[in-house]
């Protein structure tokens, strides 16, 4: 079996601000092709080292590799480009349309994306190309994120980087949205690093997942041997919530088939 | 009322010098404080203090700022020359642009730190540069905010732009000033309408391009933009047909003397050709620093004042070595050229209402040590300052119990409604007779004589033109004539002169 070259490597990544150490000497790389998440508690540093790839956080010590390159070399604009982004606050640019915000990419490049691109890119996020025309203030949270992430692949990235993707939606659109980007992880046949602190949500789009702790890797195992008990007590501790969680849920299951 | 719309029309060109005062300011205020503001968003040090010296210039009255630019102009000519105007627009320009700065700023600064952390992430997440952050996200987006700033600027502008008359910058101002120093309520009244109305409508059209940037309406935005275009264009064309050589500007201080006198030059130099503009409503100190530096060119002055407080002399030597030791120091000091004397005395006096005079036992400043404790003396807002004062009070030894400052024109109105007991009158004012007034003697000869002088800026002292045209005015005026001219002005009855017809009534009169 041959492994393919890692898109994506850090090493030995710290950064430091003030007498804080929000990551300290993370190695690791990632293989093209790979939905990895990276999952911890609040402040584990695992924003910040998801930040360093595409430089809205400069590491202060060791480097990001991005196809072999050290991303600090690269022009931010390209980088950017090559790179979605995708985050929380999702922050659509209110005063440009939809389609304005999922132009915004390429227009940096001088690049002018056309309208049936712009239509091409909200059907893969299942919105109506219709929607081009509105505002964001128009549009519902779920709605929003489609958008967030129809922007992020808009420049035809390689790399897409989701910090906290669907933790402000409901748990419908969360659902939805979560399984149409692992589709469109395939189809598109992205990389793909996500940050999350909900194991569950990591266990079931992931197929390798890494526990950050106090600025540390602790754990990298796929999803099937998180649940057989591997990766140690922090990676341990995040994994139990959704297997009680499920255990619970099939034993009031159970407790139903036999009343009925 | 009807006097009111009569005057309108002609506040045209005054219209127009506001407008581009103001735009001016506004226009250069923006230049300055909008980068700041982009400068105070990277930095918090820049911020705060961008914004307390902001903050600190607005504690600053208005009419002060303005006034304090003609000094700093003057000693800034030690490094840029004679060329810089000290007067007029360029001082009254920079102290508007300071008093404008703070609330575009403040709300550009306010804009941007509260602009959506999220947005401004993304904006970083797709890879804007710097640049591209701040055209494409931070201004859009700030703009509102930003042009509600450029609102309440222009507002303020506008309203403070009327101060400028005080330092020789025509503007609305001037109907304004004049009308309060001649009681003419008509001109106070058109002047403020028509600033007002132009505070509005600057207030609304910009209201209109806000709303357009905040609602992303473009024809909002452009119509509102194109309309404020067209009002500067207008009025820096209205601006533009006076241009070509200078004309003689003659200068009138703060009372209806002043203003007479002014338009009987201004009427026999018209006569002979040239070319005149008024600055009215100067201040005394100012008017005599704008003549030496040609700022204006003709100015009448006394021998009194400029004895007292610009040559700083304490002696008095009688009036005719006064006249003659002033004119050799102007000529030689400041290269003004002392036309002559005009006939008449405008001196310092005191003056107090004949029964009060009476009932105390007053006849002469002696008589006032003591009684002065339990009096009021009232004085323009200069008097309590000039050395002219401070002499008389020493010579004497005398004390008041309260001074109080009044504008020359509301001075007679305190002593007749027993706000102030004694007031500094001027000898020349018709309403010392007209109000009986009791003209206190001065046994010790404390307060000097105050010739009125005809005087000419460097600029102009050597024109023959002007010296033969204003010739025949020099000793034709006696104090009785000055008074009844003076008080055709100053009464508020049917028979109340403008400058202008008081002036023609004059020259009648004195035969010039």
């Amino acid at each position: 079996m041959t492994t393919p070259p890692p898109l994506l490597r850090f090493a030995a990544v710290t950064y430091r601000f003030g007498a804080v150490t929000a990551v300290g000497g993370v190695s690791c790389d990632i293989a093209q092709g790979s939905f990895v998440a990276l999952v911890g508690a609040s402040g584990s540093g695992k924003s910040t080292l998801l930040k360093t790839v595409n430089t809205l956080v400069r590491p202060s010590e060791g480097r990001v590799l991005f196809g072999g390159e050290d991303v600090s070399a690269l022009p931010p604009a390209r980088l950017r480009r090559r790179v979605g982004y995708v985050f929380q606050s999702i922050g659509l640019f209110p005063h440009m349309s939809v389609a304005e915000n999922i132009a915004i990419g390429p227009r940096l490049t001088g690049e002018k994306l056309p309208g049936e691109r712009i239509a091409e890119l909200l059907e893969l996020v299942e919105l109506d190309p219709v929607f081009a025309r509105r505002m964001p203030d128009e549009l519902s949270g779920g709605q929003r994120q489609r958008v967030g992430v129809a922007r992020a692949l808009a420049g035809g990235p390689e790399l897409l980087i989701m910090d906290e993707p669907f933790g402000a939606l409901d748990p419908l659109t969360r659902d939805a949205l979560s399984r149409k980007v692992r589709e469109l992880h395939e189809t598109l046949g992205l990389t793909t690093v996500m940050v999350t602190h909900d194991m569950a949500e990591a266990l079931l789009l992931a197929d390798r997942v890494l526990v950050m702790d106090s600025g540390k890797l602790v754990a990298d195992e796929t999803p099937r041997a998180l649940l057989a008990g591997a990766g140690g007590a922090v990676a341990q501790r995040l994994a139990s919530v959704p297997r009680e969680q499920a255990e619970r849920l099939a034993a009031l299951e159970g407790l139903g088939e036999k009343r009925g | 009322m009807r006097e009111v719309w009569a005057i309108l029309p002609d506040l045209g060109d005054k219209l127009a010098a506001h407008v581009v005062l103001s735009a001016s300011a506004i226009g250069l205020a923006m230049l300055i404080a909008l980068p700041l503001a982009v400068w105070a968003g990277r930095s918090q040090v820049v911020a705060r203090l961008a914004l307390s010296l902001a903050s600190l210039v607005q504690t600053v009255p208005a009419l002060a700022l303005l006034a304090l630019f003609f000094p700093l102009l003057l000693s800034l000519r030690a490094v840029f020359g004679e060329g810089l105007p000290t007067l007029g627009f360029l001082p009254a320009l920079m102290a508007l642009t300071l008093y404008a700065l703070l609330p575009i700023l403040r709300n550009a600064v306010t804009a941007q730190a509260n602009l959506d952390p999220g947005v401004l992430e993304a904006a970083d997440g797709v890879g804007m540069t710097r640049w591209q952050k701040l055209t494409l996200v931070e201004a859009p987006l700030a703009a509102p905010f930003i042009m509600a700033g450029i609102r309440t600027a222009s507002v303020w502008t506008i309203g403070a732009a009327t101060l400028a008359t005080t330092i020789g910058q025509p503007s609305l101002g001037d109907p304004i000033f004049a009308g309060l120093q001649t009681q003419n309520w008509a001109l106070v009244l058109a002047g403020c309408l028509v600033s007002a109305g132009l505070a509005l409508a600057a207030d609304n059209l910009l209201w209109v391009i806000e709303v357009g940037l905040d609602r992303r309406a473009r024809w909002m935005t452009f119509g509102g933009m194109a309309v404020v275009a067209l009002g500067i264009s207008a009025a820096l064309w209205g601006q533009g047909t006076e241009r070509g050589e200078r004309p003689i500007v003659i200068a009138a201080k703060q009372f209806s003397e002043q203003y007479i006198l002014a338009q009987a030059i201004g009427a026999r130099l018209e006569e002979e050709g040239y070319r005149v503009e008024y600055r009215d409503g100067l201040g005394s100190a100012v008017v005599h620093s704008a003549l030496a530096s040609s700022s204006i060119d003709i100015a009448i002055d006394y021998t009194g004042t400029i004895w007292a407080n610009f040559m700083k002399r304490k002696d008095n030597p009688g009036r005719e070595a006064m006249y003659r030791t002033i004119t050799e120091w102007e000529a030689r000091e400041n290269k003004v050229r002392v036309l002559g004397r005009l006939g008449f005395e405008n001196a310092y006096a005191f003056a107090m209402r004949e029964d009060r005079a009476r009932d105390l036992g007053v006849a002469s400043l002696a008589d006032l040590v003591a009684v002065g404790p339990r009096l009021t003396v009232g004085g323009d807002p200069e008097f309590f300052e000039r050395p002219e004062w401070i002499a008389v009070r020493d010579a004497y030894g005398l004390r008041f119990g309260r001074t109080r400052n009044f504008a020359p024109t509301f001075m007679y109105s305190a002593l007749a409604s027993g706000e102030a007991d004694v007031i500094s009158a001027y000898t020349s004012d018709g309403r010392i007779a007209a109000d009986r007034l009791v003209v206190l003697a001065d046994p010790k000869g404390a307060l000097p004589s105050y010739d009125a002088l005809l005087m000419l800026s460097p600029r102009i002292a050597g024109d023959e033109g002007v010296v033969a045209a204003l010739r025949p005015m020099l000793g034709a005026i006696s104090v009785e004539a000055m008074r009844e001219a003076n008080y055709a002005v100053d009464r508020e009855d049917a028979g109340k002169l403008t400058p202008k017809q008081a002036a023609e009534q004059l020259a009648r009169k004195a035969g010039f």
